[in-house]
């Protein structure tokens, strides 16, 4: 949406126009992202300026929102975060007075501006100065409902060597590239498009897995959300490879900004000839459909996704067979998540090598991870994998605030675990996470501090995977409802030392028993505070004290 | 009224195809229609699919999304990821309970002004905690800011 507001008394020079973007995305609607909108139309009308407004995705830096970024030709492009509507006319006012005082940073150093001097770029943010920007590249900068945008952008050249290539050449790039899913499992790309290809079968389908349901996970929304030609553009690239004509996105219904710009962005690839028959006259053919979830977290498993979109429960199936060669009505599906989908545009813009040139030894690339909770700047970075830890949530996420103690990080959500102090340095990446107790997920992590009890988060996470668990599989329809009620009486202070115990053998059992992964993983909060906070479970119990004070025991007076 | 639940789900399923993958689609059109889906609807869906009304409620009671009973004029979704519960949105929570007059579940106020649900996860973490009403989402939500955000919706 462009709206351009063209007044006859120009401030700035008659043929000059501010633009004005405006980070519109989820994180800054939440911040009141509209208000500051409204505000600017009425503020550059007052002020009789030529501008042209632009809503944009989010640019990752959530903690700066309302985000606003103003740019004329010759000058650098300002960026001012925490804006609102009260503050717009004297930031514009500055502004085209030519300083950039009050900005947060300046894109570029042109040395024409007052204070440009004493303002950093954005890319030497803090937050930024640590990341390398692929797949968020786009982000914040163009505008998300624009195809021409992400075409000047480098978008849809990837495609275009794609569809010059044999499928099989286009396999072995993404193998040479490494790529592994983003979703959480790690598994290779290249495996999944390979296995699915060679399957068999008059009709074949991929599935970009846009459910994201790991609370604290918010890439995925902001990719699809800021720049989702890109994931479109990954889905082609996926159905050409597999042989697949038919493609769906499966969107969470709790993200509708995500849902409703996928589904633009696919309206407008088939009028360009993206998508349809015959595309770019390369003889291949794909059409895509958007799906909305209608929410349920087991949906995150393949099985259960492929249920869910053949119109019934949502309930995981015993594999093998696996989608890939028994999937979606029982035709081969290949099913990949939007970030992964994301990646795969980058691998040939970029080149396998220079793709793999980052990363860690087993895991090349890079990966979004978000930051929140306890944390001073909170937001989504893009970092090498293998980053450690201690950079993501001290260097970038700034830590934790003022007189708080950094108690663990949260990786994974529900399947995940909490890691304390000792493992800052652990580095991101598949295997070092999953030796350390938790896993990679698709890469949220909340920090927590000295304010947050263990056994609160604990009890937190099996609410969420009691009510989520489908109920096929009894140890997870019934281990999480025990865990449950263990944990409420611990946090109640009426817990007995012999719970401790009882929750490592129920875990051991789900770990092992359970159908899918959400059961198997639906122990992993409990095991790891107990590993590592083994203590605070013991003040509970034993002693009737919640040391973070967050748990309803009833304190004795003495 | 009901034969207008009826009448509203047959052209719903007309419009879909009576094929079974359409099912949570025409859920999705028939709760967009009517703020819930009423049991005439289900009915009218098992007739025109072939499917058994058992099953249908059954997709219908396993997805979150779906109501079975009427909503208020403005639903009041409490987000309940990671980040929103270590930054107070159980406080929030119970606060716009003990506003609005309802019990533990997703309940709707005697009013009929507000219905309130908690959800998994809006993705708007860096703004913890965070609720929505209808299509505005609220981040940095303060206990104090309540009766504000509430009074905009009548």
């Amino acid at each position: 949406m462009i709206e351009v507001v063209k007044l006859d008394k120009g401030i700035v020079s008659d043929s000059e126009e501010i633009n004005v973007r405006i980070g519109m995305g989820t994180c800054g609607l939440a911040a009141g992202a509209d208000k500051v909108f409204e505000g600017l139309k009425e503020c550059v009308k007052k002020m009789g300026v030529k501008a042209k407004l632009l809503p944009v995705g989010c640019s990752g830096t959530c903690y700066l929102e309302p985000q606003v970024e103003l740019s004329r030709p010759g000058y650098p492009s300002a960026v001012y975060g925490n804006v609102n509507a009260a503050s717009l006319p004297s930031i514009l006012e500055s502004y085209i007075s030519g300083s950039v005082e009050g900005a947060v940073a300046i894109r570029e150093r042109i040395g024409v501006m007052k204070g440009e001097q004493n303002l950093p770029l954005f890319d030497e943010l803090d937050f930024n100065k640590h990341q390398v920007r692929r797949v968020t590249i786009n982000c914040g900068k163009i505008d998300p409902e624009s195809i021409d945008d992400y075409i000047a952008a480098g978008g849809f050249a990837g495609l275009r060597k794609v569809l010059n290539m044999k499928p099989e050449e286009v396999i072995d790039v993404v193998k040479a590239s490494g790529l592994r899913g983003r979703g959480g499992a790690g598994f290779p790309t290249y495996l999944k498009w390979l296995i699915c290809r060679q399957a068999v079968s008059d009709r074949k389908f991929v599935v970009c897995n846009a459910d994201e349901g790991d609370p604290g996970a918010f890439m995925n929304r902001m990719e699809a959300e800021s720049d989702p030609f890109r994931v479109v553009e990954g889905l082609i690239t996926a159905g050409y490879a597999i042989g697949a004509h038919e493609g769906f996105f499966f969107v969470r219904a709790e993200k509708p900004l995500m849902a409703s710009r996928l589904r633009k962005a696919v309206e407008e690839a088939k009028k360009r000839g993206f998508l349809g028959d015959n595309i770019l006259g390369s003889g291949f053919s794909f059409d895509v459909q958007v799906i909305l979830s209608a929410g349920a977290f087991v949906c995150g498993e393949e099985t259960a996704m492929i249920a869910a979109i053949e119109g019934r429960r949502a309930m995981p199936r015993q594999r093998p067979p696996f989608p890939a060669t028994k999937g979606l009505w029982d035709y081969p599906t290949n099913i990949n998540n939007v970030e992964t989908l994301a990646q795969v545009p980058v691998i040939f813009q970029l080149g396998p090598e220079k793709f793999a040139e980052v990363g860690s030894d087993r895991s090349k690339g890079t990966k979004v991870f978000c930051i929140a909770g306890k944390v001073r700047r909170t937001g989504a970075a893009e970092v090498p994998i293998g980053t450690p830890i201690r950079k993501l949530v001290f260097d970038v996420g700034g830590g934790v605030f003022e007189g708080r103690r950094f108690k663990a990080v949260q990786t994974g959500g529900p399947p995940g675990g909490c890691l304390p102090e000792k493992f800052l340095d652990l580095p991101l990446d598949y295997e070092s996470l999953q030796a350390a107790g938790s896993i990679m997920g698709s890469g949220g992590l909340i920090v927590l501090d000295d304010e947050v009890c263990v056994v609160d988060i604990a009890k937190y996470f099996l609410t969420f995977t009691s009510a989520e668990s489908c109920g096929k599989c009894a140890p997870c329809r019934v281990g999480t409802k025990a865990m449950l009620s263990i944990l409420t009486r611990i946090s109640e202070g009426k817990g007995e030392m012999g719970d401790l115990d009882k929750l490592r053998k129920l875990a051991e059992a789900m770990r092992d028993t359970s159908l899918c992964a959400l059961g198997q993983g639906a122990p992993n909060p409990v095991i790891t505070t107990l590993r590592y906070f083994e203590d605070e479970y013991v003040a509970h119990v034993r002693d009737k004290v919640c040391p973070a004070g967050v748990c309803p025991i009833e304190r004795k007076v003495k | 009224m009901s034969q207008d639940f009826r009448s509203v789900a047959s052209e719903i399923v007309s419009k879909h195809g009576e094929s079974r993958s359409s099912l949570i689609l025409v859920l999705q059109e028939i709760q967009s229609k009517f703020n819930h889906i009423p049991f005439e609807s289900m009915l009218e869906v098992s007739e025109r699919m072939g499917v058994p009304l058992s099953d249908i409620y059954g997709v219908a009671t396993f997805y979150h999304q779906f109501r079975l009973k009427p909503q208020g004029r403005h639903l009041i979704s409490v987000c309940m990821g990671t980040a929103c519960h270590v930054k107070g949105s159980q406080a929030i929570h119970g606060l716009l309970r003990e506003r609005l007059g309802v019990g533990l579940d997703e309940e709707t106020s005697p009013d009929g002004r507000f219905t309130l649900q908690k959800v998994r996860c809006m993705g708007a973490c860096g703004l913890a905690p965070v609720l929505k009403i209808d299509g505005d989402i609220y981040g940095k939500v303060k206990p104090e800011d309540l009766d504000a955000i509430l009074q905009k919706y009548s």
